[in-house]
């Protein structure tokens, strides 16, 4: 049965005896080897030397302060939602009085936990924020961990830091 | 007496010597395997333990021997322990025949350097690399593991096929020589007459046999990984395993020291006779142990180089080509060298017979082959 | 160390080693065993100055043939059948052919009166067993011999190849 005319019958007749002998395509083979031998190895000595990972790389999470230093974060809970492998969860508590200045909603994320052996990365819960709180760095990469306490991260690890804050090219 | 003890005392010296440089060369080989590998594949290759990682041989070693040893419960065990002892044994037992280098004198003792000169010592070569098989077999067989059983069986036909071959290659240059001693064949290619050119198809058998023996890709065929697990190694760990896999790589290297021997006039040198009259005959021939070892080096290099450029055969494939390819070629060999030893022309006669080999096959292919059908 | 101290060495040593062929239990240990014989046969070559007979005797009977049997007996695996399992038969056929070879042995050795030695060695050549002089003695005086020898090779060889052929329509497997 044809489906299409795309089908082309081809018969293959003895080999040539150059074929027949291998040593042309040897020949051939070794001189591939041989240009690679001395080419540019494409190695990249990772622990000192580092890829360029781009601007949009998915890193390590972090949530955001605003202008002030404010967090943006409100606890809405969305990108818990949005988290495909469940990584992400956390309490909500309202605003006191006289904390204004270091939340930025009336409601704040208390506890904000990321399990990293769960993330994958994705960033959907970058696309999910409706508050821009939550980014994966582009420059920084989840360490890697010897046992499961460090596995959890909370606020303390993922709150932006005043003195080192995350931009982005592009931001303004 | 006091000259031959110390003609003997120099022998032994230079044999421990030898030893060394071979056992150095094929610990190192290891590494060159692997730098090699990922050179050719666009990698860096080891390069953590030491500058270059060129202490990354003693980081194996360490490794190899800290590694339990261990011994399979239904195995032969004293031939299991057999096996890799006499596979290091041949290994190193063919170096006494190759002549590193021409009579030097030290500290007024004039001996050769080379372990013994007999006459007979391209055979002896042939011998000890027969009874290389039997690490390889008895190492196999002792494991009580199928897959061990068929590597080393596989490895038993393969070395006596291309046995064969390997040795009707030789003929010719028997015929060229007419001594079976190394250091006379070494000797009667001096001066750059060196016998590749009288034997080019001599050499190409000579040297697709030494990659057969050596269980080298593409040929290596007793230890194939998808087929077999490890081969006649499967069972084998710890410093046994480094035993086989070390013998190997002196195979290796002293297959070259062979090949430079028969077919790349051994120790002799562009520039010999300048370097002989410059600093003296001594200086000549050590320089010339040098140009052997490099020379050795290089074909190792080959030998790698094939390594990781060729797929293994299929055994029927291996077998083919040895039988039916590389036999009769060797035959038609002898008889060309025969008719330029008649005419005295060898250098003609061994590149006309390449040409007239070529040519008939071309000749036959264009008559009978079926055309491809486009 | 005196030659004949080596000589009686290495004959002790052949004769245990022919004698281990003959009691061990294990096929495997025979054949190992009958390779270390030809070395020890090897060794006398040598103390002979016969090295050419020396490098073929290793090459052809204990590179090649003995790693043949060795291959056959590694395949066939008989350690299944015990020596008990081979039937009276058996036994009686091989000690009547080892007992007429014995007698065989025996006969010629007496017929013949060979002398005992003498430790004479004026007649003899140090470089007879040189491959130079074996190739000159096989090509001229032998050549007749030598050359049948070369042709019943030849006929084994195309008979085991006519054996080993596959006929037309014939399946191996």
């Amino acid at each position: 049965m044809k489906l299409s005319n795309k089908t082309k019958v081809i018969e293959q007749g003895e080999m040539t005896l150059a074929e027949r002998m291998y040593l042309p395509a040897i020949v051939g083979g070794m001189a591939t080897t041989l240009k690679h031998f001395f080419s540019k190895p494409v190695t990249i000595r990772y622990p000192e030397q580092k890829r360029y990972l781009g601007p949009i790389y998915r890193g390590q999470h972090i949530l955001k302060r605003d202008e002030q230093g404010a967090e943006r974060c409100t606890a809405c809970g969305l990108c818990a939602v949005a988290c495909p492998a469940e990584a992400i969860s956390m309490v909500a508590e309202e605003r006191k009085k006289g904390e204004e200045a270091l939340y930025r909603e009336e409601k704040y994320a208390k506890v904000y936990e990321v399990n990293m052996l769960r993330c994958i990365f994705c960033g959907l819960c970058e696309e999910a924020c409706p508050k821009e709180a939550i980014f994966l760095r582009h420059d920084t990469m989840v360490p890697v961990f010897s046992t499961r306490d460090e596995v959890i991260y909370g606020k303390d690890k993922l709150v932006e830091k005043m003195d080192q804050r995350y931009l982005r090219d592009g931001w303004k | 007496m006091e000259l031959l003890n110390d003609v003997f005392t120099a022998k032994a010296i230079f044999i421990g010597i030898v030893f060394a440089i071979t056992l150095g060369i094929a610990a190192y080989s290891t590494y060159f395997e692997r730098k090699i590998a990922a050179f050719m594949q666009d990698r860096i290759g080891p390069d953590r333990a030491g500058p270059f990682g060129i202490l990354q041989p003693l980081a194996d070693a360490v490794k190899m021997f800290m590694k339990e040893d261990f011994i399979p419960a239904n195995s032969n065990k004293w031939l299991f322990i057999a096996g890799p002892c006499l596979s290091m044994l041949t290994a190193l037992m063919t170096s006494a025949v190759v002549p590193f280098g021409d009579t030097v004198t030290v500290a007024g003792v004039t001996f050769d350097l080379q372990g013994i000169d007999v006459n007979i010592g391209i055979l002896w070569v042939f011998g000890i690399v027969s009874l290389g098989v039997y690490g390889i077999l008895i190492g196999g067989w002792a494991s009580n593991n199928k897959y061990s059983l068929l590597g080393a069986i596989r490895a038993a036909s393969q070395n006596i096929s291309y046995e064969l071959a390997m040795g009707m290659s030789i003929i010719a240059i028997l015929m060229l020589t007419g001594s079976l001693s190394t250091k006379t064949i070494v000797e009667t290619q001096q001066a750059g007459h060196w016998n590749i050119l009288q034997q080019p198809l001599g050499f190409l058998i000579f040297l697709i046999c030494a990659f057969a023996e050596c269980n080298r890709t593409p040929f290596d065929l007793p230890e194939c990984e998808t087929e077999l697990i490890g081969g006649y190694h499967t069972e084998y760990s710890s410093m046994k395993l480094g035993f086989y896999l070390f013998a190997e790589y002196i195979n290796m290297f002293i297959s070259g020291a062979v090949m430079a021997t028969l077919f790349f006039g051994g120790y002799d040198y562009p520039g010999y006779a300048f370097v002989a009259g410059q600093f003296g005959t001594t200086v000549a021939a050590f320089v010339g142990m040098g140009a052997l070892i490099g020379k050795s080096l290089l074909f190792v290099f080959v030998f790698m180089w094939v390594r990781w450029t060729l797929p293994r055969f299929r055994y029927d494939q291996l077998m083919g080509l040895g039988w039916t390819g590389l036999i009769p070629l060797s035959m038609f060999n002898v008889v060309v060298t025969g008719f330029g030893i008649l005419i005295g022309q060898p250098i003609l006669a061994g590149i006309g017979g390449v040409v007239i080999l070529l040519a008939g096959l071309f000749l036959n292919d264009a008559i009978f082959r079926k055309k491809k059908i486009a | 160390m005196d030659v004949s101290n080596i000589w009686y060495f290495l004959s002790g040593l052949t004769l245990l080693s022919a004698l281990m062929v003959v009691l061990a239990k294990n096929p495997i240990h025979s054949v190992l065993y009958l390779v270390f014989t030809f070395f020890c046969i090897s060794g006398h070559y040598v103390l002979l100055n016969a090295q050419f007979l020396m490098a073929v005797n290793i090459i052809v009977y204990a590179g090649a043939i003995m790693v043949l049997f060795l291959f056959v007996i590694m395949m066939l695996d008989l350690r299944k059948n015990k020596p008990e399992s081979k039937s009276s038969l058996t036994k009686l056929a091989g000690a009547i052919v080892s007992g007429s070879l014995l007698v065989i042995l025996v006969a010629a050795f007496h017929k013949n009166n060979l002398p005992a030695p003498s430790g004479e060695t004026t007649g003899f050549s140090s470089q007879t067993g040189m491959v130079e002089n074996l190739g000159k003695i096989l090509y001229s005086e032998y050549l007749l011999p030598f050359e049948l020898v070369s042709i019943l090779f030849f006929v084994a060889m195309v008979g085991a190849v006519l054996l080993g052929k596959r006929e037309a329509g014939e399946r191996n497997f």
